[in-house]
């Protein structure tokens, strides 16, 4: 008696488990998921010397920041015309990562104090962490150059994935 | 008796002959820079790839010290794909490889801006502007 109900029970356990741990996967996953850019004017003026970064990574007063002087853009020249780089401002302060819904950028802005105004998404304290086990070698590696090469890394960084 | 005026036509003539040729190529993306040069120097004769191919290739100081050639990010082969310095992949800037670019005058105009004050330190002139995209262009 006891017999036959041990195979459907364990059945059931392995069904739960699995289920388990498929619901950890999407969850994680989802916590990689930085929603890419949407706006093709955003795209073409902030995609074109480097990956278009994810609204998501950054607080809005640090997209004020940028936007308010792309004529000195880390050593770059990034100025648009005044009539875009307001569309721009918009799209990307609508966006930020503590604009209302942004779970992901929340997680991102941890350790972050309110005062801060970072310009660079890996001076993030979160950021800072997440990459910390990188050894020295791996960013002089010709193919990253930059920290700001997420794609180097993260392959599929334009659709907004971060994992591995 | 000769018309005074009759006597330059044969000159006038000439003129338009030559310049007509540059015209009737019907290069867009060059005619802007080769009527400002026309509208200064009325003997412009046309664009020199030989010029466009030293602008591209060449090694410069003035500008900022790790981006001293347009090689650096558009390669040293126009046909081939380009690199950033922050590892974004470039169109090739030829146009074979490429046909999508220069379609668009503010694009182009804005990117000289950049470029040539990061490579040389300065604007680059309308004829270099020309003579640099009949070379890479032609690739
Ligand atoms: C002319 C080239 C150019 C354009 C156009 C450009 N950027 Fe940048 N951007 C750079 C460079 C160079 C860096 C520094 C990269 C590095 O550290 O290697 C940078 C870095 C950044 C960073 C910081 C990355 C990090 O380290 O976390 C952000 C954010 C950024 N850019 C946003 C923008 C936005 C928004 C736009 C559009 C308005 C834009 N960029 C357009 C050249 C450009
Ligand atoms: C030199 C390689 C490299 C570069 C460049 C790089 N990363 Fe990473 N990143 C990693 C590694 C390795 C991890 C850890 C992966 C893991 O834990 O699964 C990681 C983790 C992350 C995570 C956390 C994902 C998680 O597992 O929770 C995020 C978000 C992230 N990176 C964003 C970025 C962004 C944005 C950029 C560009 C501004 C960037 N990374 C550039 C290698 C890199
Ligand atoms: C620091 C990297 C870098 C250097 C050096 C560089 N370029 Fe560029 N260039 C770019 C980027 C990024 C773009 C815009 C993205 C694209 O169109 O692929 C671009 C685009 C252009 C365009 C516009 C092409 C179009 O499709 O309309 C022209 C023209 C141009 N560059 C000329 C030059 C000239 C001339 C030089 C050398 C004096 C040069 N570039 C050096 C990065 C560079």
């Amino acid at each position: 008696m006891i017999q036959r109900l041990v195979r459907p029970v364990l059945l059931l356990l392995a069904g739960v488990a699995f289920s388990l741990v498929l619901l950890n996967r999407v969850q994680a996953g989802g916590s990689h998921y930085f929603p890419p850019v949407a706006d093709p004017l955003v795209n073409a003026e902030c995609g074109s010397c480097h990956l278009a970064f994810s609204p998501a990574m950054l607080p809005a007063r640090s997209w004020q920041a940028l936007m308010g002087d792309l004529r000195n853009h880390f050593g770059d020249d990034a100025s648009v015309d005044p009539v875009t780089a307001e569309k721009i401002r918009r799209y990307l302060v609508a966006n930020a990562a503590d604009a209302r819904g942004q779970r992901q950028g929340e997680r991102l802005l941890r350790g972050l104090a309110p005062e801060r105004v970072p310009l660079r998404i890996t001076e993030l304290p979160k950021w800072v962490s997440e990459h910390r086990e990188l050894s020295a070698r791996s960013w002089r590696d010709p193919k990253v150059r930059s920290r700001a090469n997420c794609t180097a890394c993260h392959a599929d960084a334009a659709l907004g994935y971060y994992e591995d | 008796m000769l018309n005074p005026l009759s006597q330059y036509m044969p000159a006038a003539l000439l003129g338009i002959l030559v310049v007509l040729p540059a015209q009737a190529a019907g290069d867009p993306v060059t005619a802007p820079y080769a009527a400002e040069l026309r509208a200064v120097d009325p003997g412009f004769s046309g664009f020199s790839t030989a010029q466009g191919q030293a602008l591209y290739r060449g090694r410069f100081t003035g500008g900022k010290p790790d981006t001293p050639s347009c090689t650096t990010c558009h390669g040293d082969n126009p046909r081939q794909p380009g690199r950033s310095l922050t590892g974004k992949a470039l169109a090739p800037m030829a146009s074979t490889a490429s046909p999508a670019r220069y379609a668009d005058p503010a694009k182009v105009e804005k990117w000289f801006g950049r470029n040539c004050r990061e490579v040389l330190g300065r604007e680059c002139t309308p004829r270099e502007k020309g003579d640099w995209l009949s070379y890479v262009r032609g690739q």
